[in-house]
């Protein structure tokens, strides 16, 4: 079993294809949907936690991108910007999984992705918005 | 005491490069090891730091004239208004204005994401800001608008003056409301959902130096990461607070006006920052060196955050109301361990100055001593201190 977290990009045109169901049915693959959005360009969105055997998964993602999707890691998606965090802390009380957190007695931020459910909680409270989604 | 030491001994040490310099948090544990005489005959000055938001800030700025001259009275820096009501092509920019075009809460919370605190940083970051001004116009200064660009570099002068820095103490802040409230204290959770609390404890200016023996007018320190100097006691100075037995301030206290030449200055260490449904500040490292002169002033940089207190304040009802009233007292060792209680309850703590950043700082200032580049200066007056009688005064409304 593997678990993967990655955004889906899905274009305008297939936005209203149930894609998500052939990843259950044909490829017995898991899915924990974490952040759902379509644009008024009709483009969807998805955060996605994706679990399965690696064959699956892998035949999965190939289905996806046949299908024009955009499938990419989670990691590179949301980053918190060290350059730019003054560890403050302020996030760290925002966050409800603790993907943010402080690390004592040393005060320092870290940010853990695989914590993170993309609640997007971090965004505005971080005085220094060092936080950025590239999603 | 027997130790007695004087500025001039210190400093000559400090040109030979052979002074001992330990920070506000080392002096701790070493104190702790050798005692108050021992350490006092070694240990020449200890490093301070503070990084945090700091509202009352911003810079005066000359531009130089172009041709024709202009006697600017509307002027805007990246859309950020910018005070004129001084010399032709002077202004100041101060920290927490916003662009008049900004809908701040019009659109509760706002966002605030650009304002005076972030033209700074751009500005000492070396970057192109946009200049824009206008004027009425007179026989002398004939120009009615301009717009351009400026640089740091090309400007004539850019001096950082800030009328309240470095607060002594300040209040942890919780929210005994049923929603969240956007304050300038970051987002308070409903029913004590979080306390966020804004001093680096054992390693803040003026917890080191609590009766401001050593820190007055003309000291010079650290500012946004070049030499600046105190230029004055700060706006609400209230050195009259209640203290603990060791001169530590219960709530807020002290302050600091801070001058410094932004020319100096590295975008690291003044940072604009936006806080949601408040507006925008700039957050500034300072540092201030004090001098061991004698066992007493080694007594007050040993201090450590189990020893300093501060007052729990909602900010949903009683500070906004100025009703008062604490709902408890806690200390630093509690409120960086990440939870304090408060109502019986474990309530998450958030520092929103940065004491890893203040450390860095007192490591700066130690290495800029250690190497002979920083001279220690004995203030040419003093900031009013305990038997000064000096008190605060809300503003009472006429009719």
């Amino acid at each position: 079993m593997i678990k993967h977290k990655v955004v889906l990009l899905f274009p305008a045109a297939v936005v209203e294809q149930p894609f998500l169901y052939h990843l259950v049915k044909d490829y017995d693959l898991f899915i924990n949907i974490l952040r759902a959005n379509i644009n008024p360009k009709k483009e969807g969105r998805l955060v996605v936690e994706l679990s399965g055997e690696e064959k699956n998964y892998e035949k999965g993602v190939r289905f996806l991108e046949s299908g024009g999707i955009e499938v990419l890691p989670f990691e590179q998606q949301m980053i918190w910007n060290e350059e730019r965090c003054t560890h403050c802390g302020a996030c760290t009380v925002m966050c409800p999984t603790g993907a943010l957190e402080m690390s004592r007695p040393d005060m320092i931020v870290r940010f853990d992705g695989d914590k993170c459910v993309v609640c997007e909680h971090c965004f505005k409270a971080c005085p220094a918005r060092a936080i950025e989604a590239h999603y | 005491m027997k130790i007695n030491k004087t500025y001039e001994e210190i400093n000559e040490k400090i040109s030979k490069g052979e002074a001992v310099v330990v920070t506000a948090e080392e002096i701790i544990s070493i104190v702790e090891e050798k005692g108050l005489e021992q350490t006092a005959k070694e240990v020449d000055v200890v490093t301070t730091g503070t990084f945090g938001p700091m509202c009352s800030s911003g810079a005066f700025l000359n531009f130089g004239h172009p041709t024709p001259k202009i006697r600017m009275s509307k002027v805007y820096l990246n859309g950020v208004n910018a005070y004129a009501g001084i010399a032709a092509v002077d202004v100041y920019l101060g920290a927490t204005e916003i662009p008049e075009a900004d809908p701040a809460n019009q659109n509760y919370p706002g966002d605030f994401n650009y304002g005076g605190g972030h033209v700074i940083e751009e500005l000492v970051a070396g970057k192109d800001v946009r200049l824009e001004a206008y004027s009425y116009g007179t026989d002398c200064y004939p120009r009615k608008k301009i717009r351009t660009f400026i640089r740091l570099q090309d400007i004539n002068e850019a001096f950082m003056f800030n009328a309240r820095n470095a607060y002594q103490n300040y209040a942890t802040a919780v929210n005994l409301s049923e929603k969240s409230i956007y304050t300038y204290m970051g987002i308070l959770k409903p029913n004590l959902g979080n306390a966020n609390y804004s001093t680096s404890g054992q390693l803040s200016p003026l917890f080191n130096d609590p009766y401001y023996k050593t820190t007055g007018i003309g000291t010079r320190i650290f500012l946004g990461g070049g030499t600046g100097y105190v230029a004055w006691h700060g706006t609400q100075h209230n050195p009259c607070a209640d203290r603990t037995d060791k001169g530590v301030p219960r709530s807020p206290a002290g302050t600091l006006s801070l001058i410094g030449d932004l020319k100096q200055m590295d975008p690291h260490w003044v940072r604009g920052v936006s806080y949601i449904g408040y507006g925008v500040s700039l957050m500034i490292g300072v540092g201030v060196p004090i001098p061991i002169l004698n066992e007493e002033m080694l007594r007050y940089t040993a201090i450590k955050d189990e020893e300093i207190y501060t007052q729990v304040l909602d900010y949903s009802e009683s500070f906004p109301q100025g009703i008062g009233g604490s709902l408890g007292e806690v200390d630093y060792g509690q409120l960086k361990s990440g939870t304090i209680t408060v109502q019986g309850k474990e309530v998450p703590t958030a520092p929103l100055s940065s004491y890893s950043k203040a450390k860095e700082i007192a490591e700066i200032l130690k290495s800029w001593i250690q190497d002979g580049k920083f001279l220690l200066t004995e203030p040419v007056e003093s900031v009013p201190s305990v038997d000064s009688g000096k008190k605060m005064n809300p503003l009472k409304i006429r009719r």
